[in-house]
C-alpha cells in the first residue's frame, strides 16, 4: 500500500465521516416499516423485483427513480392497498393488509381526480374524522398552507393548491408515518419550495416520512437516506452525500494535441468524445485527470471543469445499471 | 438489521361505536353535498323523471277520460325510472370515476371503514329517490288529478325508494367494471333500453309479445309492477312476492359481480 494519499481518496475521506455518523444515528432507531423480497408483476411488466426496504423511526427516506421504476407500487403495498406476489411487508409490526395500522399512516397519493364540488375544509374535515387523534382542523389548514383557500371548492384550485389539499389529507390524522408519492410532481419552482418547507415542518415534528420522487435534488434537499429504484430493483442506497458522490460526475473540456485514444486511456476517464476541436471527458473526480492531462500535454489549452448536472448524473446512475444488469 | 420492537403506544385503539357512527354520518353528509352540487347529476336524476312525468303522465292525453289513471300509472313507472337513474349514476358512474381515477385508493389508504363509503352512496341514493318521489307525487296530485290515500302514497314511495337497493347493487357492479370515461355511456346504454323494455315508457300490454316476455327478466319490470300493484294498476297476475324474489335474486347476482370486481380491482387502477 502506498503511503501517499491520492486526491480521490481525499475526496472520499471528506464526505465519509459525516455520512457514516448520520446513517448510524438513524439505523439505531426502531424500524417501523419493512419490506422483504417484494415481488410484483402486472402481466408481463415486472414492477418490483426482490425489493428490500426498511424505514426507521424519525427519518425521511426518499425512493428515487424514473417513472415506472416501481416506487408507487412499493408505496401501495406498504399502505395495504396492493398485495405483493411474493415477499412480506410489515408496518408498525403488522401486516398493512389487515387494516389495523391505517390509523397511524397518512398518504399523499397521485390522484387523477378528486371530488371537485367539496370545499377544501370539507375534504379535510371528512378525512380528519377517520382518525382517532386528528390535528385540529385549523392546524391542518395552517401546516398545509390552506387557510386562505379553505372555503374554495377543490375544482377551482390551481395545481399547486390541489397538491396542498392532498398533502393536508395526508397529515390531518396526525399520523406517525407519512407516505408522500411524488408530492411535487407538476409543481412550479415556488410551489415546490413551499411543499419542501411543509415537509420539513413534519420532520421537525418527529414524523417519519417515505417520499418518492424522480428529482435527485428533491431527495437531496429533504432525505436522510436515499434508495434509488430502477425497473423494480434497488440499484443504490445511502445518504444523499453517498448517492451524489456515486451519481455526480465532472465534465472536463479542453483542447489538446493528444489523440482520442491517448485521452481515453488516462485513468479516471469514464468516457470521452470530441466536440469540434475539443475533447469532452466524463470523469468521477476531476483533479487527478487534470493533473495527468497537464503532465502529458504541456500545450493543453481552454481547460474547463464543470459539474455534470444533477439530473444527468442521476440518469447516468440508472443507465449504468441498465448496461450492467448483473451488477446487483 | 435493526431489532424490531414495538412500544405498546403503537397499538391502535379500537374505534368506539360513537366514533364509527360519526364517520358514517359525515361520509353520508358529504356524499350528499357532493352530489347536490354537481349540476349534471342533480339535473339528470331529478329533472329528467320530472320532465318525462309531466310530459307522458300529465300533458299528453290530458282531456282523455282516463287521464287521472294515466297520471297515477306514470307516477309509478316514472318514479321507478327516476330511482334507477339515481342509483345507477350515484353508485355506478361515481364509483367508476372515483375508483378509476385513484380517489378510492386514497380513501382505502385511510382508516375509513369501506362500508362507510358504500353506505354513504346508498344514503345519497335514498335521499335523492325520496325527493324525486315526493316531487312527482306533488305534481301528480296538483296537476294530474292523482287521487291516492296517504297510506297508499307512503307505500308507493316506500317501495320505490327501497327499489334503489337492487339498482345500487347493479351500479356497484358497473362501477367495478366500467372505465371512468365510458361509465356514463355504459349506464345509459343499459338503463334506457331496459326501462323501455320493462314498460316504463309505454305500458307493457301495448308492446309486442316478445318484449312482454323479455320484460319478465328485467328488474325495472318487477319494481314497477310492485309499485303499480299498490295503486291498483298492476297488469301482471304474478303475486307480489314473485317480484320481490326476482329483485332479490337480481341484487345478489349484482353483488356477486361487485365482490368479484372489488377483489380484482387491486392492482389494476393506477398501477
Amino acid at each position: 500500500m502506498s503511503a501517499a494519499i491520492s486526491p480521490s481518496q481525499i475526496e472520499s475521506f471528506s464526505s465519509a465521516p459525516f455520512a457514516e455518523a448520520s446513517r448510524n444515528a438513524v439505523a439505531h432507531r426502531p424500524s417501523i416499516a419493512t419490506a422483504r423480497n417484494l415481488k410484483k408483476s402486472y402481466g408481463s411488466i415486472v414492477a418490483l423485483n426482490n425489493v428490500n426496504l426498511e424505514v426507521h423511526a424519525g427519518e425521511l427516506l426518499a425512493l428515487l427513480g424514473p417513472n415506472g421504476a416501481g416506487k408507487t407500487t412499493l408505496v401501495r403495498m406498504l399502505l395495504g392497498v396492493a398485495r405483493p406476489d411474493a415477499g412480506s411487508v410489515t408496518v408498525f409490526g403488522a401486516n398493512p393488509y389487515d387494516g389495523q395500522m391505517q390509523a397511524r399512516l397518512g398518504a399523499m397519493l397521485q390522484v387523477g381526480r378528486v371530488p371537485e364540488t367539496l370545499k377544501v375544509r370539507e375534504h379535510i374535515d371528512l378525512f380528519s374524522s377517520y382518525y382517532p387523534n386528528p390535528l385540529p382542523l385549523n392546524e391542518t389548514l395552517q401546516i398545509a398552507g390552506l387557510a386562505d383557500i379553505k372555503d374554495r371548492p377543490y375544482g377551482e384550485l390551481s395545481g399547486g393548491q390541489k397538491q396542498r389539499v392532498l398533502f393536508g389529507i395526508a397529515i390531518c390524522g396526525n399520523p406517525d408515518l407519512l407516505f408522500l408519492d411524488e408530492p411535487t410532481v407538476g409543481l412550479d419552482v415556488e410551489a415546490r419550495r413551499l411543499m419542501w418547507a411543509q415537509i420539513r415542518t413534519l420532520i421537525s415534528r418527529g414524523k417519519t416520512v417515505l417520499l418518492t420522487t424522480h428529482y435527485l435534488n428533491e431527495a437531496d434537499a429533504l432525505a436522510d437516506r436515499i434508495m434509488v429504484l430502477d425497473k423494480g430493483k434497488v440499484i443504490a442506497e445511502g445518504t444523499p452525500t453517498e448517492i451524489k458522490s456515486r451519481a455526480m460526475g465532472k465534465q472536463i473540456r479542453c483542447t489538446s494535441q493528444l489523440t482520442l485514444d491517448e485521452v481515453r486511456r488516462i485513468p479516471g476517464v469514464l468516457s470521452v468524445k470530441t466536440d469540434r476541436n475539443a475533447f469532452e471527458m466524463q470523469v468521477n473526480a476531476a483533479e487527478p485527470v487534470v493533473r495527468e492531462l497537464l503532465q502529458r500535454d504541456s500545450w493543453l489549452a481552454d481547460l474547463e471543469v464543470t459539474n455534470a448536472g444533477l439530473e444527468e448524473a442521476f440518469l447516468a446512475l440508472t443507465q449504468n445499471h441498465n448496461a450492467q444488469p448483473k451488477e446487483n | 438489521m435493526a431489532a424490531t420492537t414495538f412500544p405498546a403506544a403503537w397499538a391502535v385503539p379500537r374505534r368506539s361505536f360513537q366514533r364509527t357512527l360519526a364517520i358514517y354520518a359525515k361520509e353520508a353528509k358529504y356524499e350528499l353535498l357532493k352530489n347536490l352540487r354537481i349540476p349534471v347529476y342533480a339535473i339528470s336524476t331529478v329533472a329528467f323523471p320530472l320532465m318525462f312525468y309531466v310530459l307522458f303522465g300529465i300533458v299528453l292525453g290530458r282531456s282523455d277520460p282516463d287521464s287521472a289513471e294515466r297520471a297515477t300509472y306514470a307516477l309509478a313507472t316514472m318514479g321507478c325510472f327516476g330511482v334507477m337513474a339515481v342509483a345507477l349514476f350515484g353508485f355506478g358512474v361515481s364509483l367508476a370515476i372515483e375508483r378509476g381515477q385513484g380517489w378510492l385508493q386514497v380513501k382505502r389508504a385511510s382508516p375509513m371503514p369501506v362500508s362507510a363509503y358504500f353506505g354513504a352512496k346508498l344514503f345519497s341514493a335514498v335521499v335523492f329517490s325520496t325527493a324525486i318521489m315526493l316531487l312527482l307525487l306533488t305534481v301528480g296530485i296538483l296537476f294530474g288529478r292523482v287521487h291516492v290515500s296517504f297510506a297508499t302514497a307512503a307505500k308507493l314511495v316506500g317501495i320505490l325508494v327501497a327499489g334503489s337497493i337492487p339498482f345500487s347493487a347493479m351500479g356497484l357492479a358497473i362501477g367495478y367494471f366500467a372505465k371512468p370515461n365510458s361509465a356514463p355511456a355504459v349506464v345509459n346504454l343499459i338503463y334506457l333500453p331496459m326501462s323501455f323494455c320493462s314498460g316504463l315508457w309505454i305500458p307493457l300490454f301495448l308492446l309486442p309479445h316478445g318484449l312482454q316476455t323479455l320484460a319478465k327478466f328485467l328488474p325495472p319490470f318487477h319494481l314497477s309492477q310492485l309499485a303499480l300493484n299498490t295503486v291498483g294498476l298492476g297488469v301482471n297476475p304474478t303475486p307480489a312476492w314473485g317480484h320481490v324474489e326476482a329483485l332479490l335474486a337480481f341484487t345478489l347476482i349484482c353483488l356477486g359481480f361487485a365482490a368479484w370486481g372489488y377483489r380484482s380491482d387491486e392492482g389494476k387502477t393506477y398501477g
